[in-house]
């Protein structure tokens, strides 16, 4: 059983330092995945100007937003490449070997875990430099960062699981799609108040608006608890819940479906 | 001899296609074994049942001594995989493939270097540097995918079409990489669409349709089988062709003829009366023959013969 399991390390580090060897192999992609979020911030920030029912200082309240937009666009970035892995012939010389199973999935996911955390700390800096800050504690930060992070996890299970019932990557074009206007569908950009009842209602109830809620508290940001729902006056714990649903549901479906390859 | 390689009954079915139905096989040690036929006979659904990717519906497969569905773990260590795709990491570069299949293999970092030196060396591509492999040549992809099958030296090694794609030269290295890994006591099933391939290297021919065997045997014995030798009679003239149909006594059913090679093929069982009776009849009657030969079958008639259909992909 040690043995095994020290297996499964030494391959899931192997896997890893493969997704790390494609990054040094393209530097360019990996710069052009860092900047995206960038320029998204930079262009709601100053293009798109205040965005709805902020009273105060807007870039205070979209920052934070863009910190739980870029965690769930995360869901894209695995997506594409894990249908790409696996509409690789690669992964069948992986799969007749014996190596641990579930290492080809660990190594993806560490390697998209780094990714996002690094986009983050970019994002903090570019945050910073355009006015944003927080008022908190430091641990508040970290727990706000952690948050962020465990709604990317969830993202990555899900996106591993989609992308093996997608298949193709025609049909992750379509999940590509979707991803924006569920992202929208948030209170990344502008208050549930700011909108009609019943999609501002919807809107809080959305994973990603709650992790965005719950960083602001921690930040102590503006906006933050402007709403008096339960939704958002519980914002931490349904940052906490939604994502750890989402993994329940996806991070089994996702083992089993990686299994099922043989069928 | 042991058998390395034993199939029995194996079905597997998509949706109500069966791609395997009922097949059977068994192929002992240190031989090479040709598994022949067409697209869509089955051929690389048997590789991948044989190699663990795929799980049967139904049979016995054993390879190397152990169950695929119940010890797959056992013999992944035992087996090397040359698919019909590369697989390869394409964005990486040879050195670092080769040296990440030994890392899962487990034989360590500085072990894994060392083979993955010696595999480049034996392959020739000890030149190619950081180049990354999706712009390798397609021989040059080959060769590193028949590389990295061959990282742990495995018992048995699965060639799923291995020279399809390739130029004349590709496919002589690989055919020569066949032979070097048969002398040194490696077991291959290789599957092909290619008559002469099988015929090449195959120490024994399993004939697959439809997905089952319809006929095995060495590439000899697959030849008596179909009705021994033939004879073939070239004319001087296409237009005559008819007329020496009618004319020469051979069985009408089982005689082909080709217009533009002006050639009338047709099994025989007596050579000399055959030979002595074509020459003599066709004298008579005045047709002028360029050439007329006994000989051996070739593998496109015994498919044709066993099958009943035209070789699809010949």
């Amino acid at each position: 059983m040690s043995t095994s399991l020290s297996w499964a390390v030494t391959d899931s580090w192997t896997m890893t330092r493969r997704e790390l060897a494609h990054w040094a192999r393209q530097p360019f992609q990996v710069f052009v995945g860092l900047a995206f979020p960038v320029m998204l911030l930079l262009m709601f920030g100053y293009l798109m100007g205040g965005g709805s029912g902020i009273s105060g200082d807007y870039r205070e309240y979209l920052v934070p937003g863009m910190f739980a937009l870029t965690m769930a666009f995360g869901l894209d970035a695995t997506m594409v490449a894990v249908t790409q892995d696996l509409n690789k012939g690669v992964i069948d010389r992986f799969r007749s070997m014996p190596m641990a199973v579930g290492a080809v999935l660990v190594g993806r996911s560490a390697a998209d875990m780094l990714q996002s955390a690094l986009s983050l700390v970019v994002l903090v800096g570019v945050g910073l430099a355009v006015g944003w800050t927080w008022h908190g504690s430091f641990a508040a930060f970290l727990g706000a960062l952690g948050l962020l992070l465990l709604l990317r996890f969830a993202m990555l299970w899900m996106g591993i699981h989609l992308a093996m019932v997608a298949g193709k990557p025609e049909l992750v074009v379509t999940v590509q799609i979707l991803v924006w206007p569920v992202s929208f569908l948030s209170n990344a950009f502008a208050t549930p108040e700011s909108m009609p009842g019943w999609l501002g209602a919807t809107v809080e109830w959305n994973p990603m608006s709650a992790t965005a809620t719950a960083v602001r508290d921690l930040f102590g940001n503006e906006g933050g608890a402007a709403s008096t729902s339960w939704a958002a006056e519980h914002a931490q714990l349904l940052a906490v819940l939604w994502p750890l649903a989402l993994i329940a549901v996806f991070f089994p479906l996702a083992v089993r479906r990686f299994g099922a390859l043989s069928k | 001899m042991t058998d390395v390689i034993v199939v029995e009954g194996v079905r597997k079915r998509y949706g109500d296609k069966h791609a395997l139905d009922g097949l059977d096989l068994s192929v002992g040690r240190g031989t090479v074994h040709g598994v022949l036929g067409p697209n869509g006979a089955g051929k690389t659904t048997l590789v991948r049942i044989l190699a663990t990717l795929l799980r049967p519906d139904e049979g016995r497969v054993e390879v190397a001594g152990h169950d695929v569905r119940t010890d797959a773990h056992e013999v992944r260590f035992r087996i090397g995989l040359l698919g019909q795709h590369a697989a390869l990491d394409e964005e990486l570069g040879g050195r670092q493939n080769l040296e990440m299949f030994g890392r899962l293999y487990h034989l360590g970092a500085r072990r894994a270097r060392v083979r993955a030196d010696a595999l480049l060396e034996r392959f020739g591509l000890a030149d190619t540097g950081r180049k990354a492999v999706k712009q390798y040549s397609g021989g040059m992809r080959r060769r590193l995918d028949l590389a990295a099958s061959l990282i742990t030296e495995p018992e048995v090694l699965f060639l799923d079409e291995p020279t399809t794609g390739l130029d004349p030269r590709g496919r002589a290295e690989v055919w020569d990489a066949v032979r070097s890994l048969v002398g040194g006591g490696t077991t291959v099933l290789l599957t092909t669409q290619y008559l002469e391939e099988a015929d090449q290297l195959a120490d024994r021919i399993s004939v697959v349709d439809r997905g089952q065997v319809i006929a095995d045997g060495t590439a000899d014995e697959l030849k008596a089988k179909t009705g021994g030798d033939r004879i073939d009679v070239v004319l001087h003239d296409a237009g005559q062709l008819g007329a020496a149909v009618a004319l020469l006594p051979f069985d009408k059913a089982t005689l082909s003829v080709d217009t533009d090679r002006r050639l009338l093929s047709a099994p025989v069982t007596d050579r000399m009366t055959a030979l002595a009776g074509a020459v003599r009849a066709l004298e008579e009657a005045g047709i002028e023959a360029e050439d007329i030969a006994l000989r051996r079958p070739t593998l496109d008639e015994v498919f044709l013969h066993l099958t009943g259909k035209p070789e699809e992909a010949a």
